[in-house]
């Protein structure tokens, strides 16, 4: 290892000289204490370093040693129900060894080197087989919930076993199994070493058809996103983007969940680490956090390493992509990361491109989210995974022309615009139907017609045209007040008031109603619409419109989100009383016409 | 190791550059020494081989390039604590400026801290009881929290805060507390009030001042905060003491980091303020909550809860200040002229203002079961009678629906005797939720869709008692 010195510390950038063997983007070490750095800048001998902890205190004439290896973390068992920072170093450990506050120049190992798995080797395998990249090689239950396979990491690319993987107990450093290639004997470990910039190969890609399902009424039914795809969550602050993300964590239906705080609250990741042990998961009723890894990177941890936190998350959800299962991604928030950019290119003195980031923000937010999608994973038997992201933005002032707002538009297919207006009404979550938009319908069309029921786009369209109409319509009662609407139109906005209170307006706190199944969702909506037609029907026949604004069923339309998810005869009974109200005040007008 | 240096090559604002010096570091503290003899404080910025940035937090007027000498005293900027700060007064930089006896450091802290593992933190659920129905009731303040209160020129954030402080309690614990109060570039007259305050109050004792004034050097406002907290943390988690601290104004402090960033010739963001000013905002907002205990599931005794003031420049809520502020705290309490004009205090604008953990620190066995469900239906109903109002403005009272007039009543009602409330006025948590509960009467009652049957039933005063209300308005 070659050792250069400091000669220059501008806050999280330091400059060494000595320095000529060094690669770009490899792992150095900075002075004594052996702060973790990254080359981000090469000029002769002259290195650029960003170090991901604090450097208050280096000078000039201490010493970088490189270690020749790029920044990249550990994957194997141990990552589910972990709490890392931002270079994979684990935050319970640390605070077990470091106490309340993280002290500079840790260096722990991001998976346990003493904890033994029990590993089941895959059965088919026999001495001699051929594997491949991606290969199954058996098995360890690292969760109640979750079993973690073991495969061929991606970089052995083909060999014939020499020792077959056995049936034991082992630690992550342990050999299972020795794999005879072209470039010699390759011993396999349950864990291997991964860089956090590259993204892990697959075989191909493939179109999503799935919905990534969240149980969030005007996510799910209005706006959806599919497993593989990608969303974005911009809105001024307060609006409830970590409540959302929260929330789809908690959720949605992906079978792994990885959170990454980039620069956000200390106290949100507390709740994380406290909430998800005693949340249970709907289908399997085990503690969320036996599907959960966390990236923790607050605000108030050093900024370099906020930039590295996002590639640490996906990579281990990339991960558990290769073992073909469902993961997500939660980034709260991206623009925490862009900033870190930001930073770091101001200090290298670099031209800046729009508001003071780099030129380069928005192809590296392209590449971020382009490593999403569901997708034909490495190894012979084909499985298919998928990887969702789900990215918050926080714009400065709530202004969507901000460049980051803007470049994760470019490439992301949904868009959920909170909007603070609606948060201050408490209508939450604060989703705007006018301006959100989705572009899986086409993909997910077909799911939503065999697996859910016929007319789901139906409804859909139709909840969707009346909320256009309404907005329409409360401009022209901004203008010439409400009694110059038709009688229909005042039908309209009793309806669309249905839709945004009694549908769209969601509490994450309520228990009842923090998650609703597909089958209830189209069942809220499709009697708000029956009542709809009803109503519109009934109008026709001479029914009063005062009569029709004050039907009692109504009271039942607000109270139907807590109908429990196995009683959705329940809505049955409701669509019968609009039946009988509705006809009840044909009957009346008709006596009092007579 | 100190060593000295009298090789300052330029002085430009607030910064010196010294050439030909050896061994100096990132975030060192140096001492100028100035041709009269005057002693000023400064810290490395650059370090860049030979050459220093240095700022001093004094200013540079009377500094010059051949006599004035500059020592490195090889340690960052740090605060000499024991329990006998409390009830003294500092400068913005943690030197006494009362002429109480010295302080006998029991020990010495780096002023820049180091940040709180997420790991570690208990997340904060312990109802803080302000007296305040505006802020209990609505946008609760919780142990732990930071909580800001965004304010604009000439509205009475200092008797808000003042107030706040006076009145915090938790209902049902007697623990030690103490006030930690962080004083940035405001006037003489604003930092006398809250020290008239806590003296009326006989809180003196239990309250450590850090003051840097308006005439005072604008750059040591950039420590003061940091001295502030740190003296926090110490009677927080080394004594155990529930300590509120307020800063005020965060708006002087932003503005001196901005003077050093311009002087630095950096590439300004928003507004000519730095491009780190959320991360430098975010490791002072940060050093706020509580801490795990010894054992698993225990809470470390004492804590940390955070009200900066903040000045938002033309009551611009997206001015980078507010803005980068409300995405790192947990809510935020916005002040409104209008409500101001109208005469009401405190004018706390309900609908923007937001406490993020809210949610976990009501309810039952907190404060209320029907807590939650109240105040969401309070909100509702206020932004309605908005709403309604801004119509009322367009088209007339007569075109509104009998509802609509009833929502605009209510929100009238809602601003007088819910917002409204004096000075010395301390409610209790049950006074401000039935308060909302009797206003809540002026409503038809199928608009109360927040709340559910149960509550109504239980919490909604009765029709008879709302005909003799009705008879005193009358």
């Amino acid at each position: 290892m070659k050792q250069g010195r400091i000669v220059k510390v501008s806050g999280p950038l330091i400059v060494a000289e000595g320095m000529s063997d060094a690669t770009m983007f490899e792992v150095a070490r900075v002075s004594e204490k052996r702060l973790i750095g990254e080359v981000i800048e090469l000029h002769g001998d002259l290195a650029y370093i960003q170090v991901y902890e604090d450097t208050s205190g280096l000078g000039p004439g201490d010493v970088v040693t490189s270690t020749g290896q790029s920044l990249s973390i550990e994957l194997g068992p141990g990552l589910l129900q972990s709490i890392y920072d931002g270079i994979q170093r684990p935050l319970n450990t640390i605070y077990l060894q470091e106490g309340h506050y993280i002290t500079r120049g840790v260096d722990l190992p991001g998976l346990s080197r003493e904890k033994k798995w029990e590993f089941m080797p895959n059965e088919e395998l026999k001495e001699g087989d051929e594997v491949v990249a991606g290969d199954i090689l058996g098995s360890v239950q690292e969760t109640e919930l979750i079993v973690h396979k073991v495969l061929v990491p991606p970089f052995v690319k083909k060999g014939v076993f020499s020792r077959k993987p056995e049936k034991g107990s082992y630690t992550v450093e342990d050999t299972i199994a020795e794999i005879k290639t072209e470039d010699g004997v390759q011993e396999i470990k349950l864990y291997h070493r991964w860089p956090v910039r590259t993204p892990r190969p697959i075989v191909k890609k493939l179109v999503p058809v799935k919905p990534l399902v969240t149980g969030q009424r005007v996510i799910d039914s209005l706006f959806p996103i599919s497993q593989g795809g990608t969303a974005c969550v911009p809105g001024p602050f307060g609006a409830g983007k970590t409540v959302i993300q929260h929330q789809l964590a908690k959720w949605s239906d992906a079978e792994i969940i990885v959170y990454i705080g980039c620069g956000e609250r200390g106290n949100e990741m507390t709740d994380v680490l406290q909430e998800f042990p005693e949340l249970k998961d709907p289908s399997t009723g085990r503690p969320l956090m036996e599907r959960t890894v966390l990236i923790a990177n607050t605000s108030n941890m050093p900024v370099a390493a906020r930039e590295a936190s996002v590639y640490t998350g996906i990579t281990i959800a990339e991960y558990f992509r290769d073992m073909g299962y469902n993961v997500a991604v939660m980034a709260d928030s991206t623009s925490r990361w862009a900033e870190a950019m930001r930073e770091m290119s101001g200090r290298l003195e670099e031209m800046p491109g729009e508001e003071g980031y780099p030129a380069y923000l928005p192809s590296r937010i392209a590449e971020f989210y382009e490593r999403s999608g569901r997708t034909i994973c490495l190894g012979k038997d084909e499985r298919i995974g998928t990887l969702s992201v789900i990215g918050a933005v926080s714009p400065p002032g709530g202004d969507l022309s901000d460049p980051v707002v803007q470049a994760t538009l470019k490439v992301v297919k949904v868009f959920w615009s909170l909007e603070d207006q609606l948060a201050f009404e408490r209508h939450f979550p604060a989703i705007s139907w006018l301006t959100s938009y989705s572009l899986y319908h086409d993909n997910l069309r077909e799911y939503f017609r065999n697996e859910v029921v016929e007319d789901w786009e139906r409804v859909r369209n139709e909840s969707m045209e009346l909320l256009q109409k309404e907005s329409e319509l409360k401009e022209l009662v901004r203008l010439v007040g409400i009694d110059s609407l038709s009688a229909q139109d005042r039908i309209v906005l009793e309806t669309t008031k249905l839709i945004r209170e009694d549908f769209l307006h969601q509490s994450a706190f309520d228990p009842d109603d923090a998650y609703t199944k597909l089958e209830k969702q189209y069942r809220m909506l499709k009697v708000i619409l029956d009542l709809h037609r009803a109503s519109l029907k009934a109008l026709e026949k001479g029914v009063p419109l005062g009569k029709l604004i004050d039907l009692p069923v109504k009271e039942k339309i607000s109270r139907m989100r807590h109908i429990p998810e196995d009683r959705l005869e329940q809505f049955d009974e409701i669509e019968k009383e609009i039946e009988a109200q509705v006809s009840s005040g044909l009957v009346e007008s008709r006596t009092v016409e007579e | 190791m100190v060593t000295e240096y009298s090789t300052i090559g330029e002085i430009a604002g607030p910064l010196v550059v010294m050439n030909d010096v050896d061994h100096a570091t990132y975030e060192e503290l140096v001492e100028v020494e100035l041709p009269g003899g005057e002693l000023r404080r400064g810290k490395v910025l650059e370090v860049d081989r030979n050459r220093v940035l240095i700022q001093i937090f004094e200013g540079t007027r009377g500094v010059d390039t051949a006599k004035t000498k500059v020592r490195f005293l090889g340690r960052g900027l740090e605060l000499a604590v024991s329990p006998d700060i409390l009830g003294r007064i500092f400068n913005g930089l943690g030197i006494p400026i009362d002429d109480g006896p010295k302080i006998i450091p029991e020990k010495r802290l780096d002023i820049n801290g180091s940040p709180i593992n997420p790991y570690a933190r208990i997340y904060p659920q312990e109802f803080i009881q302000t007296g305040i129905s505006a802020i209990d009731g609505l946008n609760t303040l919780v142990r732990g929290q930071k909580l800001p209160i965004f304010s604009g020129f000439g509205l009475p954030h200092s008797e808000l805060a003042a107030q706040i402080a006076r009145q915090a309690t938790v209902p049902g614990a007697e623990q030690a507390f103490a006030i930690v109060f962080a004083a940035m570039g405001i006037t003489f007259e604003e930092a006398n009030y809250f020290i008239r305050d806590f003296q009326e109050t006989g809180a003196m004792e239990r309250v450590v001042l850090f003051i840097n004034l308006a005439n005072d050097p604008t750059i040591e406002r950039i420590a003061t905060p940091r001295a502030a907290l740190t003296a926090a943390e110490y009677l927080a988690f080394e004594r155990g003491m529930h300590v509120l601290v307020i800063l005020t104004d965060m708006t002087n402090y932003c503005e001196a980091l901005r003077e050093v960033s311009v002087a630095r010739k950096e590439i300004p963001g928003r507004r000519g303020y730095p491009g780190y000013l959320y991360t430098d905002l975010a490791t002072m907002y940060e050093r706020a909550g509580l801490l795990k205990g010894e054992k698993e599931g225990e809470v470390k005794e004492g804590s940390i809860t955070q009200i900066p003031v903040l000045s938002m420049p033309d009551d611009d809520k997206t001015h980078p200040i507010p803005d980068l502020t409300g995405y790192i705290t947990e809510g935020q309490i916005i002040l409104d002229r209008s409500l101001h004009r109208k005469g009401i205090y405190p004018p706390i604008n309900v609908l923007p203002s937001l406490s993020r953990l809210r949610d976990k620190g009501i309810g039952k066995g907190r404060t209320r079961e029907d807590h939650a469900e109240l105040a969401n239906q309070l909100f509702s109903s206020y932004a309605r009678s908005k709403e309604v109002e801004e119509l009322a403005v367009v088209l007339g009272e007569a075109a509104l629906t009998d509802t609509d007039k009833a929502f605009m009543k209510f929100g009238e009602a809602f601003e007088k005797s819910f917002v409204q409330q004096a000075l010395d006025e301390n409610r209790t948590i049950e006074q401000t939720l039935d308060i909302g509960w009797d206003l809540l009467r002026m409503i038809p009652k199928i608009e109360i869709k927040r709340i559910r049957d149960e509550y109504i039933e239980k919490y909604l005063p009765k029709e008879e008692k709302d005909e003799s209300v009705s008879e005193n308005e009358s």
